[in-house]
C-alpha cells in the first residue's frame, strides 16, 4: 500500500469511531464505548507506523507524497482540493499523536469510568484525533485550516465536557473565542499568501514562494505574523495564552492529550510546515522566536507560586511549548520536534499522574492541601518523578537531550539568538524549581488524612461535591467525576499506559544524540530539503557542551526546590512575606487576564452595548420600523375617518364625485 | 318634442331621487329614492334609443329593471332581517361598520 | 298634442318623484312611487318604447311596487321626521343635488351637446313592439339576458336567506326579555348568584331571604 493509502486510513479510523460512539451511546454498556474509541485510535497507529515504513521505504527524494480525493477547483474558483500530504513531517507528526493519544485513551477508560458521559467523551475524544490528524495531513491550506477549526471545536467540547458547572463553560468559551481569533489570523494569513502564489497547495505554494516574494517583503511578512497569530493562540502563547489555565477545568485526560501532547503543539506545526514561506521573511521568524521566549520566561515565573496542581503543569506546558516556537522560528526544525515528541511523553505522565492524585485527594486539586503521598501512591510517585525529571532536563531523560538541543543551536547561530539562548537556560532553571516544587509539597512531608487513609488502604471520597474553584454546589447527576475515583495504583487501564510513557520518558532521548545517532534530523531531512537553515548544526562538540551545561542548570533548579521545600519548610513562607507584591503579581498572572479584560473586552461589551441602545432600538427599531409603522399608521387613521358608518355621507360623498366628474367633462367639452 | 326635454325630466327625477338618499333617515325610503335615480335613468336610455333609432336602449332599460328587482328583494330581504333584530330601522343608527 | 301629453306626463312623473322625497309617512311614498311609475310608463309610450312601458306597468309597479307595499305594512310606518340628519347635510344635500341638476340642465341644453336637439331618427315599423325586442333578446342580446335570468335567481335565493327564520334566535314578536336558562344549575350564573333562581348559593349570608332582598335591590353584585 502506497503511504497515502495509509494517510487516508490514519484519518478513517477515528472518524469511524467517533461515529461508532456517538450514535451508538445508547445503547453501549459498560467500557464498550471506551474499547470502541482506543481501538480506533490503535488502528489509526498502526496505520501511522505502516506509513513510516513505506515511506521510509521510498527513496530520500520522492518522500514528499500527495493525494487528492476530491477537487473543488470547479465550485470554489481556487485549486481547492480534498488532499492529504504524507512526507516525514506529517509521518512524525501523526505517529507522535496517534500513539500518544491511544495511551491516554485506555487511562480514560478507567479515569472515567462511572461517569455519565462515558459515551459521549470518547466520541469527541475521537473526534478530536481525527481533527488532529486531519490538521498535520492536511495537504493544502483549506484543510489545514477545516483541521484547525474543528481542533478547536473538540477543545471548546471536551474543556466544557462537564457541562454544569459554570466555571467549565466559561473556560470553554473563554478557549474557544481565543481559538477563533487564532483562526481569523490563520485565514488571512493564508490569503496574503495565496495572493502572491496563487495556489492553494503547500508544496505548489513552497516552490512558488522564493520566486513571487522578495527577502522579507511585506506582503510576506504580514501574511506569516497573522499565521504567528493562529500559532499562538492555539499554542497559548503571550498573549493569547489566558485560555489554556482555564482549560484544565476539563477531565485530566483532556488535559494530557489536548493540552500538552497535541493541540498545543499545532502553532509548532504550522512553523515548521511553514518554514520555507518564514525562511523567507526573517522578521516574522524573529518575532516567532521572541514570543516564544517571553512565553516561556512569563509562564515559568508564575508556575513557580501556582496552588493548582493541574495549572501549574499548564503554564509548565505552556513554558516548554515556548521553546518548542522558539526553535522552529530559528530553525532548529528538528529538535524543535525532538522537544515536541519528547514533551508529548513526559507532559503527558504528568497529567496521568496528578488526575491519578487527584483522585485520590477526592476532586481537589490544591497544593495547599496535599502532602505526603509518597508511600500511599507509589507508582503515582514513580511516575511525576520520571515525568519531573524529563521535564527539568536532567541526564539521561529525554527532556534533557530535546529541550539542549534546541539552546544548543540558538548558541551556534549566534548575534540577537544568543541571548535566546541564555534565557532559554534561564527558563530550564526555573523548570527544575517549579517542577520539584510541586513534587516535594505533593509528595514528602508529613502525609495528609486522605494520604493516611489511602496507606491503610481507603479511597477518601467526599460526600457531597463542591466546585473547588468557586464552592458552588455542583449536579454530580450529570457526570461529574462520579462517587467512584480512580488511581493509578488500582486501575490497569490507568497504569499500563502510564508505565509506557515512563519507558519512553526515560529512553525516548536516544533518538537524537549528538554525535552518536541523528535520526530524527535524518528522517525529516525531505521535508526540510529546501531550508538553509535546517542544516546549521552545531558540531558535536559545542552541543555535548551545552550539554552539560543544561545538566547543572537541572541539577541547580531541584536543588535549590529541595533545600526550600524540604530541608528548610520555613523559606517558602518567609520568602513570599519579603517579596509579598511580587508574589501577588505571580499569582495573578502578570495581570494578563485583567488587561485583556480591559483592553478587548470591556470596549467589546461597550460597543454591544451602544449598538443595542443606539442602532438597534434607536435607530432601526425606533426610527426605521417605527417610522414605517408610524407613517402607515397615521395615514390609515386618516382614511378611517372617512368610515363613519352612516349610510348618508357615503351616498353624499358619491354624489359629490358625480358632481365633479360631470364638471369635468363640462369644461373640458 | 325634442329629446332634450325627456333629458330634462330625467336629470331633474335623478336629482330629486338624490335629495331623497341624501336626507331621509328611514332606509325603505332610501330604496324608494334609488328606484327613482334608477328610474331616470331608464328614461334616458329610452329616450336616446328614440333618438337613434336603435332598440339597444330598450333592452338597456329592461335589463336595468330587472336589476332593479333583484337589488329591491335584497335590500327588502336586509331591512327585514334587520327588523327582526329588533335594531332601529333608522341608518343613522346603523353605524357600527366604520373604522 | 304630443306636447300636451308630454307635459303632463312629465309633471305627474315629477309630482310623484317630490312626492317620494318629502312624504313623511313610507307607506304615502310608496303609493307616490306607484303614480310616478305609472307617468314614467306614459313617457315611454310617447318615447315609441311600447315593450319597456308595458314592462314598467306590469312588472315595475305592478310587482316590486307589491313587495314594498308588503314590507312597509310588515315593518310599519309611522309618521315620522323628515330627517335626523345634522345640520350639515340637511343642507349640503339638497344643495349638491340642486347643483348636479343645473349642471346637467347646462349640459343638456347648452349648445355643446348638438345631438341632443334633434328630433330623433325616422320611425322604423315595429321599432318597440315584442316581437322586435323579443327577436334582440335572443339573437343579439342573449348574453345580457342569459345574466339577466342569472341574476334574479341569485338575488332570490339571497332574500330567502337573509330572510328567513333561524332556531334558537327567534325574532319576530316574542320579546326576548327572557332569557332562556342555557347554562346549567349550580355553576354560578349570575342569576343564581342574585337569587332570581334557586342554585349555587356561595355566601351562607345570602339565604337570609331580606337580606338577598336587599342585595338584589341595590342592583345586584
Amino acid at each position: 500500500m502506497s503511504p497515502t493509502a495509509f494517510g487516508w486510513l490514519i484519518l478513517l479510523f477515528p472518524l469511524l469511531g467517533c461515529i461508532l460512539t456517538a450514535v451508538g451511546f445508547r445503547r453501549e454498556r459498560g467500557v464498550s464505548a471506551g474499547a470502541i474509541g482506543s481501538l480506533a485510535i490503535f488502528l489509526a497507529f498502526v496505520c501511522a507506523v505502516g506509513a513510516l515504513i513505506t515511506l521510509l521505504g521510498r527513496s530520500e527524494s520522492s518522500r514528499q507524497v500527495t493525494s487528492s480525493l476530491w477537487n473543488y477547483t470547479f465550485t470554489a474558483g481556487v485549486d481547492a482540493k480534498l488532499s492529504i500530504l504524507v512526507d516525514p513531517l506529517s509521518v512524525f507528526m501523526a505517529l507522535v499523536v496517534s500513539g500518544v493519544s491511544t495511551l491516554i485513551h485506555v487511562y480514560s477508560i478507567a479515569y472515567l469510568k462511572s461517569d455519565r458521559g462515558y459515551a459521549r467523551f470518547f466520541s469527541y475524544l475521537n473526534f478530536f484525533v481525527f481533527s488532529m490528524l486531519l490538521l498535520v495531513l492536511a495537504g493544502n491550506f483549506l484543510l489545514l485550516i477545516v483541521g484547525w477549526a474543528f481542533v478547536g471545536a473538540a477543545s471548546y467540547l471536551l474543556i466544557s465536557f462537564w457541562y454544569r458547572r459554570s466555571t467549565a463553560t466559561r473556560a470553554g468559551i473563554k478557549a474557544f473565542v481565543i481559538n477563533v481569533l487564532g483562526d481569523v489570523g490563520l485565514v488571512l494569513g493564508t490569503f496574503f499568501i495565496f495572493r502572491h502564489t496563487g495556489t492553494l497547495d503547500f508544496l505548489r505554494a513552497f516552490h512558488a514562494a522564493p520566486h513571487v516574494f522578495g527577502h522579507n517583503s511585506t506582503d510576506l511578512v504580514a501574511g506569516c505574523l497573522l499565521l504567528l497569530v493562529g500559532a499562538f493562540a492555539k499554542s497559548a502563547q503571550i498573549p493569547l495564552h489566558t485560555w489554556l489555565p482555564d482549560a484544565m477545568e476539563g477531565p485530566t485526560p483532556v488535559s494530557a492529550l489536548i493540552h500538552a501532547a497535541t493541540m498545543v503543539t499545532a502553532g509548532v506545526y504550522l512553523i515548521a510546515r511553514m518554514h520555507p514561506l518564514f525562511e523567507l521573511a526573517p522578521t516574522a521568524a524573529d518575532v516567532g522566536a521572541i514570543v516564544g521566549c517571553l512565553t516561556l520566561l512569563v509562564a515559568a515565573t508564575i508556575a513557580i507560586v501556582q496552588t493548582d496542581l493541574k495549572r501549574v503543569i499548564a503554564y509548565s506546558t505552556m513554558s516548554q511549548i515556548g521553546y518548542m516556537i522558539m526553535g522552529v522560528s530559528v530553525g532548529a526544525y528538528s529538535a524543535g520536534l525532538f522537544h515536541l515528541m519528547t514533551h508529548a511523553f513526559f507532559k503527558a505522565l504528568l497529567f496521568m499522574a496528578a488526575g491519578s492524585l487527584i483522585s485520590a485527594m477526592g476532586g481537589e486539586q490544591s497544593l495547599d492541601r496535599m502532602r505526603g503521598f509518597r508511600k500511599a501512591m507509589p507508582f503515582t510517585f514513580l511516575c511525576f518523578m520520571v515525568g519531573g525529571l524529563a521535564l527539568s532536563g536532567l541526564p539521561p531523560f529525554s527532556g534533557w537531550l530535546s529541550k539542549d538541543d534546541i539552546i544548543a543551536y540558538l548558541d551556534h547561530r549566534g548575534g540577537g539568538f544568543e541571548v535566546l539562548g541564555i534565557l532559554g537556560y534561564l527558563g530550564a532553571l526555573m523548570t527544575g524549581i517549579y517542577t520539584f516544587r510541586m513534587i516535594f509539597r505533593a509528595f514528602f512531608g508529613e502525609p495528609v488524612e486522605e494520604a493516611r487513609e489511602l496507606e491503610r488502604g481507603h479511597l477518601f471520597h467526599p460526600e457531597s461535591g463542591f466546585n473547588p474553584a468557586t464552592g458552588e454546589l455542583e449536579d454530580a447527576d450529570v457526570g461529574f467525576p462520579g462517587p467512584e475515583h480512580h488511581i493509578a495504583e488500582r486501575a490497569l487501564a490507568m497504569k499500563a499506559p502510564m508505565a509506557i510513557l515512563a519507558f519512553l520518558a526515560v529512553v525516548g532521548g536516544v533518538l537524537q544524540i549528538p554525535g552518536i545517532d541523528a535520526s530524527i534530523s535524518r528522517f525529516l531531512s525531505p521535508t526540510f530539503a529546501d531550508s538553509h537553515l535546517a542544516g546549521l548544526d552545531p558540531s558535536t562538540g559545542s552541543a555535548w557542551v551545552g550539554l552539560i551545561i543544561g545538566a547543572v542548570i537541572a541539577v541547580a533548579g531541584i536543588g535549590i526546590a529541595y533545600r526550600v521545600w524540604v530541608l528548610a519548610p520555613g523559606t517558602a513562607a518567609r520568602l513570599q512575606a519579603r517579596l509579598g507584591r511580587l508574589h501577588t503579581f505571580l499569582l495573578n498572572k502578570w495581570y494578563f487576564d485583567e488587561l485583556i479584560d480591559l483592553t478587548v473586552v470591556r470596549p467589546a461589551g461597550w460597543l454591544g452595548g451602544f449598538a443595542e441602545s443606539v442602532l438597534e432600538r434607536g435607530v432601526i427599531a425606533g426610527g426605521i420600523t417605527g417610522g414605517a409603522l408610524g407613517v402607515v399608521g397615521a395615514f390609515s387613521a386618516g382614511v378611517r375617518r372617512l368610515q363613519t358608518g352612516f349610510l348618508r355621507y357615503y351616498a353624499a360623498a358619491m354624489l359629490v364625485g358625480a358632481f365633479g366628474m360631470a364638471l369635468y367633462f363640462l369644461i373640458s367639452a | 318634442m325634442p329629446i332634450a326635454w325627456y333629458l330634462v325630466v330625467s336629470a331633474l327625477i335623478f336629482c330629486i331621487g338624490g335629495v331623497g338618499v341624501l336626507t331621509r333617515p328611514n332606509p325603505l325610503v332610501i330604496l324608494l329614492c334609488l328606484e327613482l335615480m334608477l328610474n331616470a335613468a331608464n328614461l334616458a336610455l329610452v329616450a336616446f334609443s328614440r333618438m337613434w333609432g336603435n332598440q339597444a336602449g330598450q333592452i338597456f332599460a329592461l335589463i336595468v329593471m330587472v336589476v332593479a328587482a333583484c337589488e329591491v328583494t335584497v335590500g327588502l330581504g336586509l331591512i327585514v332581517a334587520i327588523y327582526r333584530r329588533r335594531l332601529a330601522v333608522n341608518v343613522d343608527e346603523l353605524n357600527e361598520l366604520r373604522g | 298634442m304630443s306636447a300636451v301629453l308630454f307635459f303632463l306626463a312629465a309633471i305627474g312623473a315629477l309630482t310623484g318623484a317630490i312626492g317620494v322625497v318629502m312624504l313623511r309617512n313610507p307607506f304615502y311614498s310608496v303609493l307616490a312611487l306607484v303614480g310616478h311609475l305609472i307617468f314614467l310608463a306614459a313617457l315611454f309610450l310617447l318615447l315609441r318604447a311600447e315593450f319597456v312601458a308595458a314592462a314598467q306597468v306590469v312588472v315595475y309597479a305592478g310587482a316590486v311596487m307589491v313587495l314594498y307595499v308588503f314590507v312597509v305594512a310588515y315593518i310599519g310606518g309611522g309618521d315620522e321626521p323628515l330627517s335626523t340628519v345634522g345640520g350639515g347635510l340637511k343642507v349640503l344635500g339638497p344643495v349638491f343635488a340642486l347643483a348636479l341638476a343645473v349642471e346637467l340642465c347646462i349640459a343638456l341644453l347648452g349648445t355643446g351637446l348638438k345631438g341632443v336637439s334633434a328630433r330623433g331618427a325616422p320611425y322604423v315599423l315595429g321599432f318597440g313592439t315584442p316581437r322586435e325586442i323579443g327577436r334582440l333578446f335572443l339573437t343579439s342580446y342573449l348574453f345580457p339576458f342569459e345574466v339577466a335570468s342569472l341574476l334574479l335567481m341569485v338575488a332570490a335565493i339571497g332574500a330567502v336567506v337573509l330572510a328567513r327564520r333561524r332556531r334558537g334566535l327567534e325574532g319576530g314578536d316574542e320579546a326576548e326579555s327572557e332569557v332562556p336558562a342555557i347554562r346549567p344549575a349550580n355553576t354560578g350564573t349570575m342569576a343564581e348568584s342574585t337569587g332570581v333562581r334557586p342554585g349555587f348559593a356561595t355566601d351562607p349570608a345570602l339565604e337570609d331571604p331580606e337580606r338577598a332582598a336587599a342585595i338584589t335591590a341595590e342592583g345586584g353584585w
